[in-house]
């Protein structure tokens, strides 16, 4: 072994004798970046990656996300295709069997040898088992990789009872993994507490607390003696207290050791206690060779996340390049959710250094702990534990990793907000101050990339990748952004279009208080040209919120799109699609019969929505009105599906008829939805009543959910189903009628007057400086003095309703809109239909030419 | 379903002038030839558009059915399906090189619109 064939592979490549031949070992995330970091250099050489196991480089940070669905390609951070392109030589399967480091050559388990000028050794770290009797058996398993993640998955659908062995970080990813996986978990830690190296514990017990909580069993301060036979599980697990507990499945969890076994068999410097040794430049012991990621040791250190080991890439980047930069330590504070449990960790979270003091707060009630800790002086931040609530964690850590001198309170940083919470703004930032620690870019990096032409929070992202890593640092990035800008004169545009300079919000206001009643004196007043399809139905939109005039009305008219303008939904072929309106869901057979009718004899596909109401499709715009004529007559109204507006209010059937209500959630909604029918705002409004805690009605996905309690109802706000789902916040509680009606009145009127267009109450939350708690102090404690205000436009709203559809086909004028030609009483010949299921579906392009089989549409 | 130009174009009485809508849009059949009539008032005039009332990326007859309005320089209507702009004075897809649609050349003469095809 070890003994070369020709050097194929170099001649394979054809590269110049000039180029560096650049030599990998590994391929995951921190080997990749490595390779990465390397190609956006542009340095001249040439790449080799050898990896030992079978696929390329994958997010292992997200590996839990396996078993909530993803695949290995979704976890996949490249390709071959990738690696090709970048004239990189990727090769999987090949582990690395020798290192010659005189004749510079390495050589596979296959054979294969490659010439290296410098070598780079990702190797990665191994997981720690530890030494128990009985851990080498069949279902005692690691999670590392994919490969591992198969393995659990197997051995869990053989199991009912999994325990993680291990309390860190990592072990509780694991304990996720097995959760999600349907098993009965528990994890075991040998420690008196959770996540030791990063929490006080106080928080280590709150963590324990909520995990327990969500269903998976916590044992600490337990010693595993050995591994057995079990009785009503595969194995038994024998404590050294002399307790046992009865599982099918062991997942090891307790720690990693760096894979440096290929460096130490070929006499690199290693650790007393493991780790290839690394400069700051992250050389070993030869000056051809470099080590990243966990298999290194810096200053004693083994590094086990991956953003000091992409620090560590970088540095090894620079110094091979012949660039400034090295690697000094890494700040390892942390922020991440836990099975949905927010848990922040900050430099010395336990006040170890001498003389160090601390502030907590704890609010078991919502299970919210936090401790600040700061130097003897109180000027400085070391340390802070957050559980619960990990909002105040960019702060903290902008004050902790930059020495930022601290406010007189420093109690105020952790406190719940009252509104004076101290914001660290922009300027309090060195330009060295990191910003995005995922990508390692500063403040002045973005101080840079706008003296270099970037104008705004997006351009500065494409060009310093900050804010595209985890997102936390979203919020002060646009902080930064906006407050360079504005120091260079630069007026940050909210502008909606071309057409005027305001914002959405802006515009809302100029119209309300200029009592601008068309759009033709906003654009006189206010902006310029003639308008377009971004701010004419946003001014639509926003005069129906404050005039609530028929929005057919002569001056509005054109600025609606077409769903507002047909009062339907346009569909691909250019028909409108028909819902009336079903108040709450509930419905009586003739009203029933009449849509089936009407359906019938026009030939409309019929559907069952969504929201508890009857989709009729197919209908041509000149046979709208006809149709509506049928239904006003029958009793029905206009359901606004067409607009960004209030759709519906759904409901389970509540406590009239339900075992289980404590409220008549049908009746709520039908009054619900009577009361905001018709509102207009920057997006369509769902609700949702349900009669009791089992939530039929899914009110925690609606923007407005109500859910009734043995003493009234509870509120909740801002939930969103669709493309980006959010659960709704608990808004208040036990709420009686009256008071239900105010918050909502408030709740919705607030964010009609303030949204961007076309923003759903979910992304308003997100947006909305302070959150929840400062929607709360708006509405329920009134704290801008604004609510009367807000209640008397709701009103307004509510008392000037009008059923669109009623107004216009009493409107021999509006209804000259509803047919498809001015001069002609024909219908549109591509409106073409076929069968299926029995019901109308538009005809493909090839049906329509096929002339057999298409049916054109018959005049009714 | 493209208008082809006929060989020999001739001017079509369409409607009168009040049946069109101010900054909005109408649509005619002409033989079998759809097309879309804007009304767009500039500095106090209309101004007459006509354009194909086939939307050759959403393929429906729906162009009269968009907002009218300005793009820079340009007065365009929005496709009400996938909202790309079409100037109207052109027929040119702003979002698409390789796509435009038909323009018809129109007047008004004793409150009738009269359109050439």
């Amino acid at each position: 072994m070890g003994f070369f064939l020709p050097l194929k592979k170099v001649d394979e490549m054809n590269i110049s004798s000039r180029q560096q031949r650049i030599v990998i070992i590994g391929n995951g995330m921190v080997g990749h970046h490595f390779v990465e970091q390397l190609i956006n250099s542009e340095h001249n050489c040439h790449i080799t990656v050898l990896s030992g196991e079978s696929r390329l480089a994958y997010d292992r940070v997200y590996l839990s996300s396996y078993f909530s669905g993803k695949t290995a390609a979704d976890l996949a951070l490249t390709d071959e295709q990738t690696y090709q392109d970048w004239g990189v030589n990727a090769v999987t399967n090949a582990w690395v069997t020798d290192i010659d480091r005189e004749k510079q050559v390495v050589t596979t388990k296959s054979g294969e040898t490659y010439e290296y000028d410098t070598l780079v050794l990702a190797t990665g770290s191994y997981p720690f088992v530890p030494p128990i009797p009985g851990n080498d058996q069949e279902h005692c398993l690691v999670y590392r990789t994919i490969e591992d993640l198969e393995a659990i998955s197997a051995s869990a659908a053989q199991s009912k009872v999994g325990v993680v062995v291990g309390g860190g970080l990592l072990g509780l990813e694991a304990a996720n993994a097995l959760k999600q996986a349907g098993l009965d978990t528990h994890v075991v830690e040998f420690a008196p507490q959770l996540m030791a190296v990063q929490l006080d514990p106080m928080g280590g017990e709150l963590l324990k607390d909520k995990i327990e909580a969500l269903g998976v069993q916590v044992h600490t301060q337990k010693a595993t003696e050995c591994i057995e036979a079990g009785e009503t599980c595969r194995y038994r697990m024998k404590f050294s207290d002399g307790t046992h507990l009865e599982t099918d499945l062991v997942l090891f969890s307790a720690g990693i050791r760096p894979s440096d076994q290929l460096a130490r068999q070929f006499g690199l410097v290693i650790g007393e206690r493991g780790g290839i040794v690394i400069d700051n430049q992250c050389k070993t012991s030869d000056e051809n060779v470099y080590a990243i990621g966990e298999c290194a040791l810096w200053d004693k250190k083994i590094y086990g996340l991956v953003a000091p080991g992409y620090a560590m890439a970088r540095a090894a980047v620079a110094d091979i390049i012949g660039n400034e930069g090295e690697f000094a330590g890494f700040d390892m504070s942390t922020k991440l959710k836990l099975m949905g449990v927010e848990v922040g960790s900050i430099g010395d979270a336990h006040g170890r250094t001498p003389g160090a003091l601390s502030y907590t707060y704890h609010n078991q009630p919502e299970g919210v702990y936090k401790k600040l800790v700061v130097d003897a002086n109180k000027s400085l931040v070391l340390g802070a534990v957050l559980i619960g609530d990990t909002s105040d964690y960019d702060t903290l850590l902008q004050y902790a990793l930059n020495s930022i001198a601290l406010p007189d309170s420093p109690e105020s940083l952790i406190l719940p907000s009252s509104g004076e919470k101290p914001l660290l703004g922009a300027d309090a930032l060195g330009d060295t101050a990191t910003i995005c620690s995922c990508h390692n870019v500063s403040k002045g990096d973005i101080v840079g990339a706008i003296d270099g032409g970037c104008c705004s929070v997006g351009d500065v992202k494409s060009s310093t990748k900050a804010a595209t890593g985890c997102g936390g640092c979203a919020a002060l990035l646009k902080n930064v952004v906006d407050s360079e800008l504005e120091k260079r004169g630069v007026e940050v545009s909210k502008a909606i279009c071309e057409h005027f300079d305001y914002s959405r919000q802006e515009l809302y206001h100029l119209i309300q208080v200029g009592k601008i009643q068309s759009f033709e004196e906003l654009l006189e007043k206010h902006g310029k040209g003639l308008g377009c399809d971004i701010c004419k139905p946003a001014a639509g939109s926003i005069f129906a919120s404050v005039w609530n005039d028929y929005i057919l009305a002569k001056q509005h008219q054109p600025l609606q799109d077409t769903n507002d303008t047909y009062l339907g939904n346009m569909q691909k072929d250019g028909t409108y699609s028909i819902v009336p309106r079903v108040a709450g869901g509930e419905i009586t057979p003739d009203k029933l019969i009449l849509l089936g009718d009407v359906a019938k004899r026009y030939n409309l596909y019929t559907k069952i929505t969504g929201g508890q109401r009857i989709d009729l499709f197919g209908a041509r715009v000149d046979q709208l009105p006809a149709i509506w004529e049928e239904l006003v007559a029958g009793g029905f109204e206009t359901g606004h599906a067409y607009a960004k507006a209030l759709r519906t209010v759904k409901s389970c059937v509540g406590s009239t008829w339900c075992r289980y209500g404590v409220q008549d959630s049908v009746g709520q909604a039908i009054d619900l939805e009577n009361r905001y029918k018709g509102l207009r705002a920057p997006h369509k409004i769902k609700f949702a009543v349900s009669g009791c805690t089992r939530e039929c009605a899914e009110a925690q996905g609606k923007d407005i959910g109500v859910i009734a309690t043995e003493n009234g109802w509870n509120l909740y706000v801002c939930g969103n189903g669709g493309m980006k789902p959010r659960h709704a916040d608990l808004f208040a509680t036990d709420l009686d009628d009256a008071t239900l009606v105010k918050y909502i009145d408030r709740v919705l009127m607030f964010y009609t007057k303030t949204a961007d267009r076309l923003q759903r109450t979910s992304v308003w939350m997100e947006n909305l400086e302070g959150g929840l708690e400062y929607l709360k102090s708006v509405v329920i404690d009134d704290s801008l003095g604004i609510c009367a205000e807000l209640e008397a436009q709701m009103q307004h709203i509510a008392d000037s309703y009008q059923c669109e559809w009623k107004t216009t086909i009493e409107s021999p004028e509006a209804l000259k809109r509803f047919r498809q030609f001015v001069n002609s009483d024909e219908s549109d010949s591509n409106i073409q239909f076929v069968t299926e299921r029995e019901q109308i579906r538009p005809a493909t392009k090839a049906e329509k030419f096929s002339a057999g089989k298409a049916i054109p549409v018959e005049l009714v | 379903m493209q208008a082809q130009a006929n060989i020999i174009a001739q001017w079509h009485d369409v409607c009168h002038v009040d049946d069109l809508v101010t900054n909005s849009g109408v649509c005619a059949l002409i033989g079998d030839v759809q097309v879309a009539i804007f009304s767009v008032q500039l500095d106090g005039e209309e101004n007459l558009y006509v354009i194909s009332n086939w939307d050759p990326i959403g393929e429906a007859n729906v162009l009269y059915r968009g907002i009218v309005g300005t793009l820079t320089d340009k007065i365009v209507v929005a496709s009400p399906l996938y909202k790309e702009h079409y100037d109207l004075a052109s027929g040119t897809c702003l979002e698409r090189d390789d796509i435009s649609v038909n323009t018809y050349p129109v007047r008004v003469d004793h409150d009738r619109v009269l359109i050439e095809l």
